[in-house]
């Protein structure tokens, strides 16, 4: 078998298991897909079993349900409400450690808890790109947050490209899936027809491929890899929602001042929920913890967001104190302003923060009304809705 | 701690007050079981009718207060507790908002004396329940209906740092998000008050499967003309919309402004 190649296998639910297996017996922590609290969560699973085969999702703007699949796949759900960064960028973490020593002096020491070795199961297209941006966000530049470069270094990623699209996804759009992207060890295709249940299997990395040759498998065959491939691009077309085709990194620059913001303003929340959700958002805050000795301090990291007022706290107030300068900084630094940061885009079109919007704002929608807004103010009324 | 307590190397005197309240927030100080001994050896804690004995006398560097104010004695001892405070903090939901108390703000208390009491001869109340800080200046305010015990001591270890304590004051949904618990509004329609809820309760409810009763009050960045559509959307009518924010914090102002729109439809 040779690395990155077309070459590819076959595993059924048992070799499916297995891999599990195996990944944990050594010593890895297996991240996967399950069914907790009437949603598909990402948990730590034991095996094959704990996965969601058989649960399927309904999904709208605002809105969120298991729905039991008669096929009984595994992976037919799309992005749940959490992503792979509560795992590689946790929601809270020590920095630091410092105490008083005797002599009166101070003693710091960076916290170096060894960082779990993670193998994720069920990372989606989408999902494969978010990492990327993560780990251009936070794994390089002269300021890289090296526990988290650990995690992602140690981390073995299990991909798995998208059949069953939800209404809220636009990847097409973003250009992240629904076919894997670089970036895995190993990525699955799940077919299930009157052949049965299975798994077309392809290698990423070296380490992918040994993981493989330990696995009970059979060479793929033509019938189950061109089923593959059809599924997958079946699913481009089924996209629920698209972005207008435009550059959206300047359709940003040129509405700052659109009547839009106002609109969406008046129905957003500021809950910072699609921020949670969203796989790419990186934003933290420090919290500094003294004891009651006051001998002893830690500094923590804690997941943050622009929809919080106090996140641009300075000693005069807020920066962005007006519910439409949040949402604004929200939508124009994930499609707009992150180019500038990091070269690429912030959004891989995941549609979590469509979903998991208590009121259902939709970023797509967003997005075309500016647009519309725009090309309406250019005396050009022909816009694509 | 205050400048004054470092240099003269004395523990800085705690003092912990009762108004119109259960006691439930005070006791929270004696539920840190784990912490007490150190705490002991930090503060003196001067005056705690919950624990000590000793009378209320001289000044105390830090007064932590429980309760509302609803009588006109509690709004006279209040000022007293100003007086002799270095710095006073309220704890929780009576103490800052005034707590489920303040729905007497909405009725005729005479009434409701009339009817309770066989003779109110002796019965001398306000008409309504106010926070503290409707009375004298108050210098930090603990959220909760309980407040948390967490919260409870990075206020005192701040203090005692000389720190800023960090109790964030965006939406429970930040918590809950965090904690990884799936939005029960999106994925089972249950209102939640999360979204306009002060954080500080580590978003407890709807990881048990109940929308937030907004414990802790509003947060830094209510949008009540967005939310309220969603609480109707999800089953509730005027009466339960109005009961929903007339609870612990009723009299909360975004809360209670609320609320009172809604009344008037
Ligand atoms: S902005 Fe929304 S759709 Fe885009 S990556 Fe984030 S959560 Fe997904
Ligand atoms: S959208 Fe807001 S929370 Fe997300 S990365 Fe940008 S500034 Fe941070
Ligand atoms: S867009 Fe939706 S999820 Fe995001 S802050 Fe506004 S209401 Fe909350
Ligand atoms: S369950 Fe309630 S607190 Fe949690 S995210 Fe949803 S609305 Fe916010």
């Amino acid at each position: 078998m040779t690395v990155g190649t077309a070459v590819s296998t076959v595993l059924d639910r048992d070799g499916l298991d297995a891999l599990i297996t195996l990944l944990a017996e050594d010593g890895r922590t297996v991240i996967g897909p399950t069914v907790r609290d009437q949603a598909i969560v990402l948990a730590e699973i034991g095996s094959g079993a704990d996965l969601p085969y058989g649960w399927g999702v309904e999904l709208e703007a605002g809105h969120y349900r298991l729905r039991s699949r008669a096929d009984g796949a595994a992976f037919a759900h799309s992005a749940g409400p959490q992503s792979w960064k509560t795992y590689l960028h946790p929601q809270r973490e020590r920095q630091w450690t410092a105490d008083l020593t005797a002599d009166g002096d101070m003693e710091v020491r960076e916290e170096t808890s060894p960082p779990p070795s993670y193998a994720f199961i069920g990372v989606r297209p989408c999902d494969l790109r978010a990492i990327a941006i993560q780990d251009r966000v936070l794994g390089g530049g002269p300021h890289a947050d090296t526990r988290y470069a650990a995690r992602r270094r140690q981390a073995f990623v299990v991909a798995v490209e998208c059949t069953e699209p939800g209404a809220t996804c636009f990847c097409v759009s973003m250009g992240t899936g629904p076919a894997v992207g670089p970036g895995y060890d190993l990525a699955l295709t799940e077919v299930v027809d009157g052949r049965g249940h299975r798994f077309l299997a392809r290698v990423g990395s070296p380490e992918g491929e040994a993981v493989l040759a330990r696995l009970p498998h059979v060479p793929a065959d033509e019938e189950t890899a061109g089923t593959a491939r059809r599924l997958v691009e079946e699913a481009a077309a089924r996209m629920g929602r698209t972005m207008p085709e435009v550059d959206l990194r300047e359709l940003m620059r040129e509405t700052l001042d659109a009547e839009r913001w106002n609109d969406v303003t008046a129905r957003c929340l500021t809950c910072g929920n699609c921020t949670m959700a969203c796989p790419t958002c990186f934003c933290t805050t420090v919290e500094d913890v003294t004891d009651l000795t006051g001998e002893h301090a830690e500094r923590w990291r804690r997941w943050e967001s622009c929809f919080d007022v106090d996140f641009t706290h300075l000693s005069s107030g807020p920066v962005r104190a007006s519910p439409l300068s949040r949402y604004r900084q929200w939508l124009t630094h994930k499609v707009g302003t992150w180019h500038d940061q990091f070269d690429s885009t912030g959004c891989v079109g995941c549609g979590r923060c469509i979903v998991w919007c208590p009121v259902g704002i939709d970023i797509t929608e967003e997005a075309h009304a500016l647009d519309a807004e725009r090309a309406a103010a250019s005396g050009d009324g022909e816009v694509e809705r | 701690m205050g400048d004054e307590e470092r240099e003269n190397g004395r523990r800085p005197r705690l003092a912990v007050w009762k108004f119109a309240s259960c006691d439930g927030c005070q006791l929270t100080l004696l539920d840190c079981e784990d912490e007490l001994l150190a705490l002991s050896g930090k503060v003196e804690v001067a005056f705690f009718h919950e624990a000590v004995t000793a009378p209320d006398e001289g000044m105390y560097d830090l007064s932590l207060v429980d309760g509302s104010i609803t009588t006109p004695a509690d709004a006279e001892r209040v000022q007293h507790v100003r007086a002799v405070s270095r710095r006073l903090v309220t704890l929780g939901a009576c103490a800052t908002a005034g707590g489920i108390q303040a729905l007497r703000n909405y009725a005729d208390v005479a009434e409701f004396r009339a009817a309770v009491y066989a003779s109110d001869a002796y019965i001398d109340t306000l008409a309504t329940s106010t926070p503290i800080s409707a009375h004298v200046p108050v210098d930090f305010e603990l959220r909760g209906c309980p407040i948390d015990r967490g919260q409870l001591l990075e206020v005192i270890t701040a203090y005692l740092a000389g720190r800023t304590p960090d109790t964030p004051a965006h939406s429970v949904c930040f918590e809950c998000k965090r904690r990884g618990t799936p939005c029960i509004v999106v994925a089972r329609g249950i209102p939640c008050l999360g979204p306009v809820t002060h954080a500080g309760c580590g978003a407890l409810c709807p990881a048990y499967g109940r929308g937030c009763y907004g414990c802790f009050g509003p947060s830094n960045s209510t949008k009540f003309p967005a939310f309220i559509p969603l609480l109707r959307r999800d089953g509730m009518n005027t009466l339960d919309v109005v009961r929903a924010l007339r609870t612990f914090n009723t009299a909360a102002p975004e809360f209670d402004a609320a609320s009172r729109k809604e009344e008037l439809g």
